[in-house]
């Protein structure tokens, strides 16, 4: 048998938080209509990153690849030749893939990557209708080209000294040549 | 790492010497190296110079370690390189694990020899399996105390096209130059300058070529000297690693093969110290690209009878027309070289269970029954024989037809030890090669044909070895000679092939006059054995077709159909009348891992699996089974036992083994034949004078050449020794020929040009490559080894026939030939 504090009292305490709800400020995020902002250290998408000068800052070293828990990262190393440059030293990563169905945005890699050629965005919409286009390629990956920047692969335009250039020591950057210059030379 | 002692089978007792090593006893060999003992009693120093296969030489200093007590009461005052300290009795020792001054010896030591290393090793082809990186890791201090900037040089650097030069890298230990310098002979590459600008190089226009540099490579302990090949193409911990054995010659090289993705990266030199050390020839290293190549093939090709053309069918379709196609002909079965041991059982099993033939020979090359009947009397199901080892302990070594620095590259190293240890060699050949001079070869001027005559005025004693390359089985009585030789001294006797499979296929019973094991043909006892072993009730009887005799039956109709594996035309007796002969044949299978020259006149082109996808057993020159297993396992690639189990089954006659692991099994079963053996007659020594106006002939392959089996190495080709002819003064100048000029040699057949050079070849003789920058010798001239050619020299105001191969067409023929291949199909 109920009692009568059960029967008549506990339903109406029970539209309490209700009530009280009704008078505060919704939670509710609008997504994805309104997008808000990441924590700013969020573990987002992956860049490759670039010297000022446009050239890749990824060596190839797979140690990304090493660091990964969920062996999401696929690199292949190539050497760099004088008619195509890619990166400032003798390697460069020629083959860069993260594959987001596994990768579980942990920053190992970025832990482990010793040129900071790699870091994470914000962005975290990684969604998509096939699992193919979630296995990024490395042009998906390269930051976008800032003023100052060429596309790949051209001479090193900060320095022809690779312990100069590193140190950024004939900065500000020599304005690039228009790219059509640079697909000549190739 | 291991070391084969000298004398380790002696039963002579060794003298023990027993010192202390961080407060624990240990006795060893007189003599033991301090670094080594430590390594007993189960302590590492760290090293990087030190290599228990290299002299020793003190040039790292990172293997320091406190001496209290040298064994005479008295320390040593500063910590000493125990690599180069050998052990005293009473000798008191504490390395890093007890000793705090050894300890801080070697972290200051490895501070200093990373004050001038880059920290590349993320960009550095050894990173991952660096000695410097885990010893820095193991024994070093975390920090550098050097804030300076670093020694800068230019980089990298080649040596040579295979070797790559990277000098910041480089901590002088002098592994490289101590190799080239005492085990390949080839010093061409030292140190050079002095002080702080001390580094590796070689001599102005003088590269690193030498058949083993890929050595100095993998015993670089930083990465200072990297591959060109292998460059940025993967890491270490990518790579799969499966231990193999190197296809490329009768030594049966141990390897480890390293794979990423299905795909070999690079091949390194196994460690077995009965075979190979750890030293194997570029040629094992660099050459393993021919079988990914754009003409292997992956599908079944059946002859289309309405067009002419291959085209692809099914496995089973394909086996059912090669069995119709077989059914009721009169077939010969030519295997090639190259096949493992299994294999060649399944080709002698299907020669004589399905086709019902002995007309089977595994020997692509120019044949005599004289040899056959050697190898069946001597060689063949004799198990071991002379080993590596045995060479060690010879008193004197005598090759004759045989080249080893260009034929048997391992045995070549093993002949050299050797030779640092007493052992004298005597070389039969007709001229110093550079190969016989690192031997300190005694040379008995032979010109081709000659080698019996000489054979027969050696005296040795029953200690000596003779090598016999299978160069000798072409010389009329060179065979019977060695063997007479050895029966009159007591010297042993060895028969050195070429091919990996030569030998395999001899023991499993690919030649006319013998059965698997070694069973003579005509032995009734030795049928009925083996038709008891393999529920049959007949064998064939008859003597066999050898290679020779299965070409020109075929030709001649005798013969009406041919089974035909990794057989390359150009290295028979006649490639135009093989192909002659392939063209008659009513109906030809080949069994391919590449398209051949043999696939435009196959009706039934099947592929079978190269020894990397497969596993098998290649047997040496010494008669050692070799086995390995499936390095990539790929779907739908066959071994020819599967293949030849296959068409049997289709014949209604079945081999009873599908798997090579079944034929093995067989092959054990079945075990080595201990009845009466197939005589052996000896034959004359017959040295035909060449004709008037002309010279003889002498040829081999060199080791890095235009064979199949190193397609695709490009770079490692481009250390091949320049084709040159070589003859003395005379000869050339009776020629009209200029030292330095072009010469044409011709026959009847053909004619090539080469740039002559002065050597010392008896008069009358000439010599080239048998098959080097683009002129297969077999092919153009159909000559080889004591053929007469006429040599002339090259006037440039004659018109070139066509049929000449000169110099500057030679690029020009080569992609042509690489082109060529009539196969339409799975590309």
């Amino acid at each position: 048998m109920s009692t009568l504090k059960e029967t008549l009292w506990d339903p109406v305490a029970g539209f309490g938080v209700t009530f009280r709800t009704m008078f505060k400020k919704p939670v509710t995020e609008q997504y994805p209509k309104e997008k808000r902002p990441t924590a700013p250290r969020f573990h987002g998408r992956h860049q490759l990153n670039r010297w000022p000068d446009g050239l890749e800052k990824c060596v190839g070293c797979e140690l990304c690849a090493w660091a990964c828990p969920a062996d999401a990262i696929y690199v292949e190393g190539a050497s760099n030749t004088e008619d195509e440059r890619f990166s400032p030293g003798e390697r460069y990563g020629r083959v860069y893939q993260i594959n987001y169905l596994r990768c579980i945005l942990c920053g190992l890699c970025i832990e482990a990557c010793p040129t900071r050629a790699l870091t994470m965005t914000n962005e975290y919409e990684l969604a998509d209708d096939n699992r193919e286009d979630l296995i990024y390629e490395k042009s998906d990956l390269l930051a976008p080209l800032l003023p100052g920047m060429t596309e790949p692969p051209h001479e090193m335009l900060i320095s022809d000294d690779h312990h100069d250039y590193y140190r950024g020591k004939t900065l500000p950057i020599v304005e690039a040549d228009a790219p059509s210059d640079s697909g000549e030379s190739r | 790492m291991t070391v084969t002692e000298p004398g380790a089978t002696d039963v002579t007792p060794v003298e023990l010497v027993t010192l202390t090593i961080d407060d624990v006893e240990v006795s060893v060999p007189k003599g033991t190296l301090v670094i080594r003992a430590a390594e007993l009693i189960g302590t590492e120093i760290p090293r990087f110079c030190d290599h228990p296969l290299l002299e020793p030489v003190g040039a790292c200093r990172q293997c320091l370690v406190e001496v209290p007590d040298a064994g005479n009461g008295r320390g040593m005052p500063k910590p000493q390189a125990s690599c180069t300290l050998e052990v005293a009795p009473g000798m008191v020792v504490k390395t890093q694990v007890t000793s705090a001054t050894a300890d801080k010896a070697q972290r200051g030591n490895l501070e200093f020899l990373l004050a001038n290393h880059p920290l590349d090793c993320p960009v550095c082809d050894k990173g991952g399996e660096c000695p410097l990186q885990n010893q820095a890791l193991s024994h070093g201090n975390g920090e550098s105390r050097f804030i300076e900037s670093k020694r800068l040089f230019a980089k990298p650097v080649n040596v040579s096209e295979n070797v790559l030069l990277d000098r910041e890298r480089c901590v002088l230990c002098q592994r490289c130059t101590r190799f080239s310098e005492e085990i390949a002979g080839d010093p061409f590459i030292a140190l050079l300058e002095r002080g702080a600008q001390q580094q590796i190089g070689i001599a102005d226009g003088e590269p690193f070529h030498s058949y083993f540099s890929g050595n100095t490579i993998q015993i670089c302990p930083v990465g200072a000297l990297t591959s060109a090949d292998y460059r940025f193409r993967s890491r270490p911990f990518d790579l799969v690693s499966v231990p193999s054995v190197a296809e490329h010659d009768a030594c049966g090289a141990a390897i480890r093969v390293d794979h990423r993705r299905d795909k070999v990266m690079r091949r390194l030199a196994g460690d077995d110290p009965e075979v190979n050390e750890e030293w194997i020839t570029d040629k094992d290293r660099f050459a393993f690209t021919w079988s990914t190549r754009e003409d292997r093939l992956r599908t079944p090709l059946v002859r289309d009878p309405e067009t002419g053309e291959l085209q692809p069918m099914s496995w089973p379709g394909a086996l059912a027309v090669a069995a119709r196609g077989l059914a009721g002909t009169r077939a010969g079965v030519l295997t090639g070289g190259r096949l493992t041991l299994e294999d060649a059982y399944a080709y002698a099993k299907f020669a004589r269970v399905a086709l019902g033939t002995n007309d089977i020979d595994f020997r692509s090359r120019p044949v005599t029954d004289e040899e056959t009947a050697f190898l069946t009397h001597y060689v063949a199901g004799t198990g071991r024989g002379v080993t590596y080892r045995d060479l060690d302990q010879a008193g004197t070594v005598v090759l004759v037809g045989l080249e080893p620095e260009d034929e048997a590259g391992t045995l070549f190293l093993r002949l050299r030890k050797a030779v640092k240890n007493g052992t004298r060699v005597i070389a039969l050949a007709s001229h110093l090669t550079r190969g016989l001079h690192k031997l300190d070869a005694e040379l008995v001027t032979v010109a081709p044909g000659g080698e019996a005559e000489a054979l027969a005025q050696l005296s040795l004693t029953g200690t000596d070895v003779v090598l016999a390359g299978e160069r000798l089985g072409q010389v009329a009585g060179g065979l019977s000679a060695a063997a007479d030789l050895a029966r009159r001294s007591g010297a042993r006797l060895a028969w050195v092939p070429r091919r990996a499979g030569d030998r395999g296929a001899l023991d499993a019973g690919c030649l006319p006059t013998l059965f698997p094991g070694g069973r003579p043909v005509a032995e009734a006892e030795a049928r009925a054995d083996l038709a008891a072993a393999w529920g049959i009730d007949q064998l064939p009887d008859a003597k066999g077709r050898d290679t020779s005799g299965i070409v020109a039956a075929l030709a001649s109709g005798e013969l009406t159909s041919a089974v035909v594996g990794g057989v390359e035309l150009a290295d028979l007796p006649d490639p135009a009348a093989a192909r002659a002969a392939l063209e008659a044949a009513g109906f030809v299978v080949s069994l391919e891992v590449r398209a051949s020259d043999v696939s435009p006149y196959a009706d039934v082109v099947l592929p079978v699996a190269p020894a990397v996808e497969k596993s098998g057993t290649f047997v040496t020159w010494e008669g050692r089974r070799r086995p390995f297993d499936t390095v990539l396992e790929v779907s739908g690639s066959l071994p020819d036992v599967r293949v030849l189990a296959g068409i049997a089954e289709e014949l209604g006659a079945p081999l009873g083994i599908r798997t090579v692991a079944a034929a093995r099994r067989e092959l054990d079963e079945l075990g080595a034949w201990d009845g009466a053996r197939a005589p052996f007659e000896a034959q004359p020594a017959a040295v035909a004078a060449a004709p008037a106006g002309t010279v003889v002939l002498d040829t081999w392959k060199q080791l890095i050449d235009d064979g199949r089996l190193q397609d695709g190495a490009d770079t490692y080709r481009l250390t091949a020794r320049p084709a040159r002819l070589k003859a003395n003064a005379a000869t050339l100048a009776a020629a009209g020929v200029e030292p330095g000029e072009s010469a044409r040699l011709s026959t009847e057949r053909g004619a090539a040009e080469f740039i002559a050079d002065v050597a010392d070849l008896p008069d009358g003789v000439v010599w080239v490559p048998a098959n080097s920058e683009g002129v297969n010798v077999r092919s153009v001239l159909a000559a080889g080894p004591g053929d007469p050619v006429t040599l002339q020299p090259v006037e440039w105001d004659v018109r070139t026939p066509e049929s000449t191969i000169s110099p500057s067409k030679r690029h020009t023929q080569r992609e042509g030939a690489q082109r060529e291949g009539g196969v339409t199909g799975d590309e």
